[in-house]
């Protein structure tokens, strides 16, 4: 029964991870690869971390193995949030399609 | 068996990232693909480490992750204030 969990999260895992890989090659600016950015971290590394560590039964493996995508999950925010606003701070241009910039309103 | 597929899989992820670490018009640019790439060689590891059953891997990856985190902040923090530079 814990194989065909691992196995799922495994699946999905991985179709996550390259889609997203795909996504920060071919979208179109800076703030556009964030977003796929965090679909790689927490839709594939995370449940690629979950996945391998329930595949071989539960034991203290599963628990190193939560911990550490645990603390991706968390961190992983903070960093791309951290870049985010030192990309836009330094000037990096959107989009030319892009419609909003609350940031830039903000600052006016 | 299925484990080894699936490193395949994120290996060939890593690689997909690198195009953008290495074409990225700005630092930014290639900060957040070197993030996706960190992300990806972290559970590499621990799906290295839970097919072979080395619990070692998995304390280096806790390193990678920690050691990972700090540098992107710290490149943040260097990155704030600079021009738009390629």
């Amino acid at each position: 029964m814990i194989e065909y969990i691992a196995y799922v999260l495994l699946a999905i895992g991985s179709v996550c991870s390259v889609i997203g890989a795909i996504g920060i090659v071919r979208f179109p600016d800076f703030y556009n690869r964030v977003h796929a950015d965090t679909v790689v971290v927490v839709g594939g590394a995370m449940l690629l971390m979950l996945g391998a560590g329930i595949s071989g039964g539960l034991d203290i493996f599963t628990v190193k193995a939560i911990v550490i995508a645990l603390f991706v999950f968390i961190t992983n925010p903070v960093s791309s949030h951290a870049l985010a606003r030192a990309a836009h701070k330094s000037g990096v241009k959107l989009w030319s399609k892009s419609v909003v910039d609350k940031l830039q309103e903000d600052k006016r | 068996m299925i484990l080894l597929w699936v490193e395949i899989v994120a290996i060939a992820a890593i690689v997909i990232c690198t195009i953008r670490a290495i074409l990225g018009p700005t630092a930014p640019d290639r900060m957040v693909a070197l993030d996706g790439v960190t992300a990806l060689m972290i559970a590499s590891l621990v799906i290295l480490g839970a097919f072979y059953r080395v619990s070692m891997l998995l304390d280096i990856a806790l390193v990678y992750a920690l050691l990972s985190f700090l540098g992107t902040l710290a490149i943040a923090k260097y990155l704030e204030g600079r021009g738009v530079e390629s």
